[in-house]
């Protein structure tokens, strides 16, 4: 039996043959989709750049010689030079680092934040659902980089502020979307056949609801992490983020954008890097909403 | 087994049950019939503890049932449901959905209940690891039996076991019922819509109209058309028709 | 009877699957139809939908439709143009569905929803279509017609909800209707109602009547044929008030493993299914 027949069968005799085949049926469906593949490459792409970037890199990024600075691109310096003469392939491949980095450290902190508050609210109802709505709805009614501004502001400028603030202001819609997807399944006969074993609240919303939500919240994250991106970007951009020396792409456009119209390649090089990592996190979402969505199915 | 004393269900302002009294005997199978409308999932859904906002008197094995039940009440009493479809999680494998009661219970020895538990519902092995939707509207129901079973209740509560399923899978259902409530000594209450069915699995039935019993007769009477109301004559004369 | 008003000959339709092969739902269907009422039974899975919609070319995108003849009133169906089609559907054959819930507009009131349906089909002003609703829902007997006329469907009871859908399919006064499983959400007393106004409609109208069921016993009481179906192939064909008379194991099995308040049975009989059933047919 080949591992395609293996993972294609109609009955699997394990636990691990059931899941790994519901998996591999998810990817035949997400493969026929060419720009969503592009996106997930470019993605994988950019995170192992990142990763290995002490060992792609050809200039340490923070080493300035005043003597080279602004360069275009050559063979010694591949993207050219910054206006500290700093090599900017290499500050691009450590900025990475930053701004992806910062987007995984939202993620992590907001995703099952929202999911959890959406999910007891949409499944308890009655009080527990009102107040926690309202504090959602609070978080929502400020504008995302203002809120981000003020609280960053109020603390100090940072990488680490920058993505408490930026985390402080992203979960309300995770909370909402997973509220919304609990309200239409929390009265399903099979979340009562639940009920009906003895299972506890805690259980049936962790073991029954949630991974009802994860497919339509993934997609919702994947979809964000541009805006995120972008966020993040902005508050480097306006100084309120990633504080020189430290390479992150926004704050390396901030401190290059004097030179847009005589070396122009020196800001938009992290431009084009914001603007890839944004659309194939774009693409990406698109594609996932495809397979993962279980309205489409 | 099971009694009920002048229960009264409300949702909002809407009063959809009305002191309904009945009791059923330990190992006796109860039909509650009605049209849609009538009150008589409410009244199931309520033993099951599924619906918050009834008054009256509700006891099963003696016991005073209270508006929150605890685990040793989901271990007495299991419900199946009408939908197959909707009542089997779409994500969970079978494996998963029956290994669930046992892990809440506390259940040892999980491996040789699931296995006999298929066996029980006359599933296949290969069944095992499924999701729900590589299976048939009959399969899925006796996953859902086989859930409501495994961790031996003695109440098992069904609430249109068969209606959505096609008549010859019906049959097959219907005697898988009857097996298993003899094997296991089980307490019934059956709501359906179908008095055929009714009478064929239960020993005394109650039929209800507007959220009231109107009477209560034994299948002998049911099937002697001795009934005194006119709306279970109305159901009765509607069978017979269409047996033809 | 004259010229039949559907002619299916040999019709067969497969649905790809994700494997790249094609899943036989109907294998070789041939069926007429003349202004009369013909029921298709039989279980889940036998294909009874799948010709119904086939006939009208409502089955979706990746389906493969062959049929040596697909006619409706010499219109071949397989080749008229989707213009020729949209005039067909809802125009001079009426579909009735199982849930009036899922195929009324929730938001627009029913006086609304009939008078449109007549006006995509009649020349009239709207106080003519309003006319015309009101005559419609008197027609499908409809107490306080009037009242009705400005409800919107959440508001009627599922009965009243499927007169309503057949009032609305009456509306382009068609020739024939296909009602797939119209009354299998409604209880059983409303069943006998809803079933007897179309047995009447069509009567008085000279339509032609799909009735596409489950329920063995229900078409065999409103149908004048009954065909037989059984995953994708016509098992048996015969006139419905000889039923009770059918000779094919597969009927047979149907009508006997229904649990019965005439007769008490300790365990009811289960259906065989015979693989020579599967077998091609000629």
């Amino acid at each position: 039996m080949s591992r395609r027949e293996w993972l294609l069968s109609d009955t699997p005799t394990s636990r691990a043959q059931a899941k790994w085949g519901r998996r591999y049926q998810t990817w035949l469906a997400f493969r026929r989709n060419g720009l969503a593949v592009a996106g997930l490459f470019i993605v994988l792409a950019m995170l192992v750049l990142a990763i290995f970037a002490p060992l792609l890199a050809t200039h340490d990024p923070g080493v300035q010689v005043l003597a080279d600075r602004l360069q275009p691109p050559s063979a010694a310096h591949w993207l050219g030079t910054d206006e500290l003469g700093r090599d900017t392939y290499s500050r691009v491949l450590y900025g990475g680092r930053v701004t992806l980095g910062m987007v995984v450290a939202v993620v992590i902190l907001v995703a099952p934040l929202g999911l959890i508050v959406g999910c007891v609210a949409g499944y308890a109802g009655g009080i527990v659902d009102k107040i926690l709505m309202r504090v959602t709805d609070v978080f929502l009614a400020f504008p995302r980089l203002i809120l981000a501004l003020a609280f960053v502001a109020a603390m100090k400028p940072g990488v680490e502020s920058a993505v408490v603030a930026i985390a402080l202001t992203a979960w309300p819609p995770y909370a909402r979307l997973a509220r919304a997807e609990t309200l239409t399944i929390r009265n399903a006969d099979y979340i009562a056949a639940v009920r009906i074993t003895g299972a506890s609240p805690w259980r049936v919303i962790l073991r029954h609801v949630t991974p009802m939500c994860l497919p339509s919240l993934t997609v919702r994250v994947t979809l964000d992490m541009s805006s995120i991106i972008l966020t993040a970007a902005g508050l480097g951009f306006l100084g309120l983020g990633a504080q020189p020396p430290i390479p992150e792409w926004g704050t390396m456009i901030a401190t290059a954008r004097r030179f847009i119209l005589e070396q122009w390649w020196v800001p938009v090089i992290p431009g084009i890097a914001i603007f890839m990592a944004s659309l194939a996190f774009n693409l990406l979402g698109d594609g996932l909403r495809d397979v993962l969505d279980p309205k489409q199915r | 087994m099971i009694e009920a004393g002048r229960l009264n269900v409300h949702f909002g302002d809407n009063q959809v049950v009305h002191n309904v009294s009945f009791s059923v005997a330990p190992g006796e199978t109860f039909g509650l019939v009605g049209e849609s409308g009538s009150g008589k999932s409410t009244v199931l859904r309520c033993l099951a503890g599924l619906v918050d906002s009834w008054d009256g008197t509700l006891r099963i094995d003696g016991q005073q049932l209270g508006h929150k039940r605890d685990r040793a009440f989901f271990r007495k009493v299991q419900m199946v449901f009408q939908d197959p479809y909707g009542s089997l999680h779409p994500r969970q494998t079978v494996d998963r959905i029956l290994a669930e009661p046992l892990a809440i219970h506390g259940v040892p020895d999980a491996e040789t209940r699931i296995t006999r538990a298929l066996e029980e519902v006359a599933l296949p092995r290969t069944a095992r690891f499924r999701y729900p939707h590589q299976l048939s509207g009959g399969q899925r129901q006796r996953v859902a039996i086989a859930r409501a079973l495994i961790a031996d209740p003695s109440v098992l509560l069904l609430d249109e076991p068969t209606s959505a399923l096609d008549v010859s899978v019906q049959a097959e259902v219907l005697n898988l019922l009857a097996d298993l409530r003899q094997a296991r000594q089980l307490t019934c209450i059956l709501v359906s819509h179908n008095l055929a069915v009714v009478g064929h699995l239960c020993e005394r039935l109650a039929v209800m109209q507007g959220g009231r019993i109107v009477e209560i007769l034994s299948e002998q009477q049911l099937r002697a058309g001795q009934a005194t109301h006119s709306h279970t004559r109305d159901l009765i004369a509607l069978s017979h028709e269409l047996e033809g | 009877m004259n010229k039949p008003l559907v002619e299916i000959q040999n019709l067969r339709v497969d649905f790809p699957t994700a494997s790249g092969s094609f899943n036989p739902a109907v294998r070789g269907v041939s069926m007429s139809l003349g202004r009369e009422k013909l029921g298709i039974v039989g279980e889940s899975g036998s294909g009874k939908s799948v010709t119904g919609r086939a006939l009208m070319r409502l089955l979706p995108e990746p389906a493969r439709v062959r049929a040596d003849k697909l006619v409706f009133d010499g219109i071949d169906v397989l080749a008229a143009r989707e213009r020729q089609m949209r005039r067909l559907r809802g125009g001079r054959i009426g579909l009735i569905l199982q849930d009036p819930k899922y195929s009324l507009n929730p938001v627009m009131t029913i006086g609304h929803q009939i008078a449109e349906a007549w006006g995509t089909h009649n020349k009239g002003g709207r106080r003519e279509a309003r006319e015309a609703a009101l005559n419609l829902l008197e027609q499908v007997r409809i107490r306080d017609p009037k009242r009705v006329l400005d409800a919107y469907p959440h508001e009627v009871s599922g009965g009243m909800g499927q007169r309503v859908m057949i009032a609305m399919m009456l509306a382009p006064n068609p020739d024939m209707l296909i009602a797939d499983e119209p009354t299998s959400a409604l209880d059983a007393s409303v069943q006998a109602e809803i079933l007897k106004l179309i047995e009447d409609l069509v009567s008085a109208r000279g339509m032609g009547l799909m009735l596409i069921s489950h329920d063995l016993p229900l078409v065999a009481r409103f149908c004048d044929r009954v065909v037989v179906m059984y995953a994708g192939q016509v098992m048996e064909t015969l006139p419905a008030r000889d039923l009770h008379r059918a000779e094919h194991p597969y009927t047979r099995g149907l009508l006997d493993c229904m649990p019965a308040l005439s007769q008490k049975r300790a365990r009811l009989p289960v259906l065989t299914r015979d693989p020579k059933w599967l077998e091609p047919r000629t």
